[in-house]
C-alpha cells in the first residue's frame, strides 16, 4: 500500500480567468496564467510565493521558471511537463504533482494550463506549408489533418463494430448544453440546444455534426496541490486524490492510423490500475467528467471506464442519464469542453473538484467520488479519481 | 486527375530517408512497404527496428495493392485555405492483409456523397503530380 499516491495528496485551491472565445482574450497567455494562479492561491488562502512547484502538460508554453519569477516564489522544487497527449496530459499532470508532493520533492504544487490561441494559432486549422514530410507526408495531403478528421476515422469503426447510433452521441451534446445553461462562466451560457438544432446543424467531418466538437478558446485554469496532512488547514473542503494516471495501450502511438486497437479511446489498460488504485468500483462514482474533444471520445472513454457495455449504448446514452442532479451518472456538469471553454480540459478536474466541495452550478446531491477522464483517443491518456475526506 | 483540389502540402521524403522507397515506389506505379528480412512481417509507418523483433534488418518490398476499408470518413468542413471550394470528400483506412494487416490513409476515388461501407475491397490508384514542384505520387484508393 506505501506504492500509492491514494489519499496523500488533496487539491485545496482553484482558479481560472473568465473564459473567452478563441482570439478575444484581452490579456497575453503568460498573464492569463498568471492569473489563474493568483486565483487559485486566493482560493486557497495561501501566499503565491509559498508555492514551490508546476507542472502542465501539452507543451504548455508558461514554463516554470519564469512563472515562479514572475511570481517571486522563494523556492521552486519541482517543474514538470506531462509528455504529449495534448489534452490527456490534464489528468496527468496531476498524477505528477501528487506524486512528487507524496514523495515529499516538493510541498505546495500547482498544475496549470493557459491557452491564447488569438495569440498563437489555432487547434483546428491545418498546417499551411508548401511541403510536409515525415508521419503527416502520409496523411496531410489527402486532407487528413485536423483533429476531427483524425478521430472520426476511429469512431466511426467503432460506432460500426457495436451498432451505436447518432442519437447517442447527440445526448452527449445535449447534456453539456444542458449544464452551460446554470452556469453563468460557460462560454454558451445563454445558448440552449435541442434536437432539432442538433439535428439541423452542419457536419464537420462525419459522424461529427458541429454540436459533437468541443470549442476553441482562450483563458487559464489552476489548481493547488498540498499533502493530505496538511489539506485541513485551508478554506474549502479539501477534494483528496484518489487515483491518478497516466498512460496507453501496445503501440497507441504507431504511426499513420495503424494501432492495433484502433477503435479506442485509449483508456483500457489505465482504467484497471485507476480503479484498483482508488480502490473503488464504476458503480461508486457519483458524478464525471468525460473529456469531450468530440462526442465520440465520450462514448468510447465511457465504455472504457466501464461505465456502459459497449452493446448498450443506445439505450444508455440518453440525455436524461447524463444530466444532474438526478440522471444515472450525471456527466459534464459545468458543460465541459463542449459548452462551458475548452480549456484543454483542465476545467473538467476543477469541475470535478466543486462537485467534491458541493460548489457546482449544477451539483450533484452527496458527492463523494467524482471522476476525470482526459483527453480520450491521443497517446497517453490520463484519469484522475478525486473523494471527500470520507473515503480515505 | 487529381482527387482534391491542388494546394494542401505536398509530400516530401523524410529528410533522414526513413520513407523514400515508398515514394520512389509511388511514382513508378508500385505499392513498396516495409518489411522485417529476420521475421518476415510488415510494419507501417516505417520504423528503423522491427518493433516485433527488433532486427535493424528493415528494407521495403513490392506488395499487391490491395487492401479493404477498415474504417472511413466524409469530411465536409475545410480546414485548409485549398479546400475552401472543395465540397466533401472521402478518406478512407485501408488495411492490406496481404502484410501484416498494416493500414494506409487515401481518398476513395469517385464520389464523394457515395456510400461506404466497411469491409470493402479497395485498389490502389496511382495519383501522379508530375507537374508539382517537386513532383509527387499519392497511393489512392477505388472500389474493386
Amino acid at each position: 500500500m506505501s506504492r500509492t499516491v491514494r489519499g496523500k495528496v488533496a487539491v485545496v485551491g482553484i482558479g481560472e480567468t473568465e473564459y473567452y472565445k478563441r482570439g478575444e482574450a484581452p490579456d497575453a497567455e503568460f498573464k492569463l496564467a498568471l492569473k489563474a494562479i493568483l486565483a487559485a492561491c486566493e482560493d486557497a488562502g495561501i501566499s503565491p510565493k509559498r508555492v514551490d512547484g508546476f507542472a502542465s502538460f501539452s507543451n504548455d508554453r508558461s514554463d516554470p521558471s519564469h512563472l515562479a519569477a514572475a511570481l517571486g516564489v522563494d523556492d521552486l522544487r519541482f517543474a514538470n511537463m506531462q509528455w504529449g497527449g495534448g489534452g490527456g496530459g490534464g489528468s496527468g499532470a496531476i498524477a505528477n504533482a501528487a506524486a512528487a508532493v507524496a514523495t515529499g520533492m516538493a510541498e505546495c504544487v500547482v498544475v496549470f494550463r493557459a491557452l491564447a490561441q488569438g495569440q498563437f494559432g489555432r487547434f483546428g486549422q491545418g498546417p499551411q506549408r508548401d511541403v510536409i514530410a515525415g508521419d503527416g507526408a502520409h496523411t496531410v495531403p489527402f486532407g487528413l489533418m485536423s483533429p476531427a478528421q483524425s478521430f472520426a476515422m476511429k469512431v466511426t469503426r467503432f460506432m460500426h463494430d457495436h451498432g451505436v447510433e447518432q442519437n447517442a452521441l447527440r445526448a452527449i451534446s445535449l447534456a453539456s448544453y444542458h449544464h452551460a445553461q446554470n452556469n453563468p462562466r460557460a462560454v454558451m451560457h445563454g445558448r440552449p440546444l435541442d434536437e432539432e438544432k442538433y439535428d439541423n446543424s452542419r457536419w464537420i467531418v462525419e459522424p461529427f455534426h458541429l454540436f459533437d466538437c468541443c470549442l476553441e478558446n482562450d483563458g487559464a485554469a489552476a489548481m493547488v496541490l498540498v499533502s493530505a496532512e496538511r489539506a485541513g488547514d485551508f478554506p474549502h473542503r479539501p477534494a483528496y486524490i484518489l487515483s491518478a494516471l497516466s498512460g496507453s495501450h501496445y503501440r497507441a502511438g504507431a504511426s499513420v492510423h495503424n494501432t492495433p486497437d484502433y477503435a479506442s479511446s485509449t483508456f483500457k489498460t489505465v482504467v484497471p490500475r485507476l480503479y484498483d488504485m482508488a480502490q473503488v468500483k464504476p458503480a461508486d462514482v457519483n458524478v464525471l467528467q468525460c473529456y469531450e474533444n468530440f462526442t465520440g471520445g465520450v462514448l468510447m472513454s465511457m465504455v472504457e471506464h466501464q461505465f456502459c457495455d459497449p452493446e448498450d449504448c443506445n439505450e444508455f446514452f440518453v440525455k436524461d442519464n447524463l444530466i444532474a442532479p438526478s440522471g444515472k451518472l450525471p456527466t459534464n456538469t459545468s458543460g465541459g469542453n463542449l459548452a462551458e471553454c475548452y480549456m484543454h480540459g483542465l476545467g473538467l478536474n476543477i469541475e470535478a473538484v466543486r462537485q467534491i466541495r458541493g460548489q457546482s452550478t449544477n451539483q450533484v446531491d452527496d458527492v463523494d467520488v467524482a471522476l476525470v477522464a482526459s483527453g480520450p483517443m491521443v497517446t497517453p491518456v490520463s484519469s484522475s479519481i478525486f473523494g471527500t475526506e470520507a473515503t480515505l | 486527375m487529381s482527387y482534391l483540389n491542388p494546394g494542401l502540402p505536398k509530400p516530401v521524403p523524410a529528410p533522414d530517408g526513413l520513407d523514400s522507397p515508398f515514394w520512389e515506389a509511388a511514382s513508378r506505379d508500385v505499392l513498396m512497404l516495409q518489411r522485417c528480412g529476420t521475421c518476415n512481417e510488415f510494419q507501417w509507418g516505417p520504423e528503423w527496428i522491427c518493433h516485433r523483433c527488433h532486427s535493424e534488418d528493415v528494407g521495403f518490398e513490392e506488395v499487391r495493392p490491395v487492401g479493404n476499408v477498415y474504417s472511413y470518413e466524409r469530411v465536409w468542413h475545410p480546414v485548409h485555405p485549398a479546400l475552401k471550394d472543395q465540397g466533401p470528400y472521402i478518406i478512407v483506412l485501408v488495411e492490406l492483409p496481404e502484410c501484416s494487416n498494416v493500414r494506409l490513409v487515401g481518398n476513395l476515388m469517385g464520389d464523394p456523397e457515395q456510400s461506404v461501407e466497411i469491409g470493402a475491397p479497395v485498389q490502389a490508384f496511382f495519383e501522379h503530380h508530375r507537374d508539382a514542384e517537386p513532383p509527387f505520387t499519392l497511393v489512392q484508393w477505388e472500389k474493386v
